[in-house]
């Protein structure tokens, strides 16, 4: 009960950060949703590391790694550390100078002006919103199970995804982005000592040392792929170095990006940001596939890392490992809340008429009685769904935000391009996202077993379609890459066809 | 010839990415225990920071300083 009664003290300590947030707000949307635009240095960059973050870092990287080994780090790890970085310097320090000198709050608000048109606008909103609420849900799931893994079971699964979503709620609906990134300071700290931590208590508690361990895990035919990569094909292994394109694609790590107060604020953001996936990361992935040796046959892999500091930590640090995991959750959670109240004030409400009748006072009141509602919604459906539906939407939505990249690089650098081409472009990805999961979906019964090729899914058209045992790909590769060649092919055939926007709006964003 | 060394730079790091010489084989054992593989994946993950301190260096989008900025959280 020990490690419980730590997280709920964690917990207590997020909501009063909130309420103090709460006293030093403004009543006005720049305020509550990008603190006035004044995040700066370490905390602008321990904020964005927690958007991006989520359970996933810590718990899922070690179930992955338990499942396929250490591949998994250059997978998902090293490619993020060199993508991630390079879209924040790029296209980050654009949307940030856009939002200063033109008031953008939010990527659907710039698409609409660059375009000059509202329907794109709409489009991408309906799209991001679609991608982005599944991951809200499951981040409020992650949350529910951990607390429940944490306590042995003693806090039912409901209970603990209610406590995620009331200390979500709390710090967001009282203190906005200021509350956020103020927590944020304080979990992200503690998710970065997370791994350093854990590998030093498991280590001192195993005999004979991670050496032998390793060594065992190589030696051994039936093992020795979680030390190598030979069950991954290269194909999809550089498939994967598209996905990170997402990132900076969420609207929760554009609005961070927006919040900044200078540009220099990205400076150290961009140069600590791999070095900060790499603390997470290496532990986590190390310690899953030691995992298999010292916690073996488990159904649940994801819960690996819980298993092994129970086994091996004192019952207090345990507690506050627990914490640091619970701040991975909430760290992303908190931002993807605000973000979606932020797109449904911004490119809806007010865009539409209410901040005009309602004024800025009214547009905050409004966010904040979306943030409960949409909180409410997600805890319902979460209890009501299963998780796979979730998990599956999930990584449509890591392709599908990878896959908008090229728009926001048109509308960034290329003067040419068009609202036309925009167009394309996004439906392009909706088309494909439908697509791949009829692909998944007719494949279900047809999964290959560990080890075994990829299934062929339609004979007569050979190798294009298969169902490799988590995904269908296309002649190998994830979909993701048709999606953000596609999406890019489109964009520049279609702009280079119709009418490009006027001088004066070309003048405004690249004079 | 800046923004050409500056891609070549990028596009080299990218490739490095791509470690095929890993693939099958765990050994040597890094520090006695850290597979090659994954050994060299967190070496990339420094390599990436030094490129982008070196981006931040050589390629920083200095137009955008002009822009004023309030006071800091």
């Amino acid at each position: 009960m020990i490690p419980v009664i730590v997280v709920v003290i964690y917990l207590l300590l997020i909501a009063v950060i909130g309420s103090v947030a709460f006293r030093r707000g403004k009543a006005n949307t720049e305020d509550f949703f990008l603190a006035s635009r004044t995040i700066g240095g370490l905390v602008f960059f321990l904020s964005i590391f927690a958007t991006n973050m989520t359970a996933f870092a810590i718990l899922g990287s070690s179930g992955q790694a338990y499942r396929q080994g250490i591949g998994i780090y250059g997978l998902m790890a090293s490619s993020s550390s060199f993508v991630i970085p390079l879209t924040i310097f790029f296209i980050g320090t654009r949307l940030w100078a856009l939002g200063k000198k033109f008031g953008y709050q939010t990527q659907v608000a710039f698409f609409r002006d660059r375009w000059e048109c509202d329907f794109i606008g709409t489009v991408i909103f309906v799209l991001s919103v679609a991608m982005l609420v599944p991951y809200m849900i499951i981040s409020i799931m992650g949350g529910g199970r951990v607390l429940s893994d944490l306590s042995g079971g003693r806090v039912a699964y409901w209970l603990g995804c209610l406590v995620v979503v009331l200390v979500v709620t709390m710090n967001v609906f009282f203190g906005g982005m200021r509350g956020t990134v103020w927590v944020n300071f304080f979990q992200t700290i503690l998710f970065l000592l997370f791994g350093a931590v854990a590998v030093a208590v498991i280590s001192h508690a195993l005999p004979g040392g991670f050496g032998e361990y390793i060594t065992k895990i190589a030696g051994d035919p039936k093992t020795s792929f979680l030390v190598t990569r030979e069950r991954m094909s290269p194909q999809f292994f550089w498939s994967y170095t598209l996905i990170p394109l997402s990132s900076i694609m969420f609207p929760h790590m554009a609005i961070m990006c927006f919040a900044a107060r200078k540009v220099a604020a990205f400076k150290r953001t961009v140069v600590l940001y791999p070095l900060a996936i790499m603390a997470v990361w290496l532990p986590c992935v190390f310690l899953g596939v030691l995992g298999t040796q010292t916690e073996p046959g488990l159904k649940n892999p994801d819960g690996i890392l819980l298993h092994m500091l129970t086994a091996h930590a004192p019952v207090w640090l345990a507690g506050i490992l627990g914490a640091g995991i619970i701040s991975a959750v909430m760290g992303s959670d908190t931002h993807q809340v605000l973000a979606v109240s932020t797109m449904f004030t911004k490119d809806v409400f007010a865009h539409y008429g209410g901040k005009e009748r309602f004024g800025e006072s009214g547009s905050v009141v409004f966010a904040r009685a979306f943030i409960v509602f949409v909180t409410v919604v997600a805890y319902i459906v979460a209890l009501l769904t299963p998780e796979s539906i979730f998990e599956l939407a999930v990584r449509f939505a890591f392709s599908g935000f990878a896959a908008m990249a090229p728009a926001m690089m048109a509308a960034l650098f290329w003067k040419r391009s068009t609202k036309y081409g925009a167009l394309a472009s996004t439906l392009w990805v909706a088309a494909c996202l439908v697509g791949t999961w009829y692909l998944q979906h007719i494949s279900d019964n047809m999964l290959p077993k560990p080890g075994q090729p990829p299934t062929i899914i339609f004979p007569a058209l050979g190798h294009l379609f298969e169902r490799s045992i988590a995904n269908a790909t296309c002649f190998g590769f994830l979909p993701v890459v048709p999606m953000v060649a596609g999406s890019a092919l489109l964009m520049m055939i279609v702009s280079l066809l119709t009418r490009p926007p006027s001088e004066a709006t070309l003048k405004k964003y690249f004079s | 010839m800046k923004k050409i060394l500056i891609f070549l730079l990028v596009a080299a790091v990218y490739v490095l990415h791509q470690d095929f010489w890993n693939w099958r084989t765990a050994h040597p054992l890094i520090f006695g225990f850290l597979p090659v593989g994954l050994a060299y994946h967190a070496a990339y993950s420094i390599l990436a920071a030094a490129m982008m301190a070196i981006l931040v260096k050589v390629a920083w989008p200095k137009h955008l300083e002009n822009i004023d900025g309030g006071e800091s959280e």
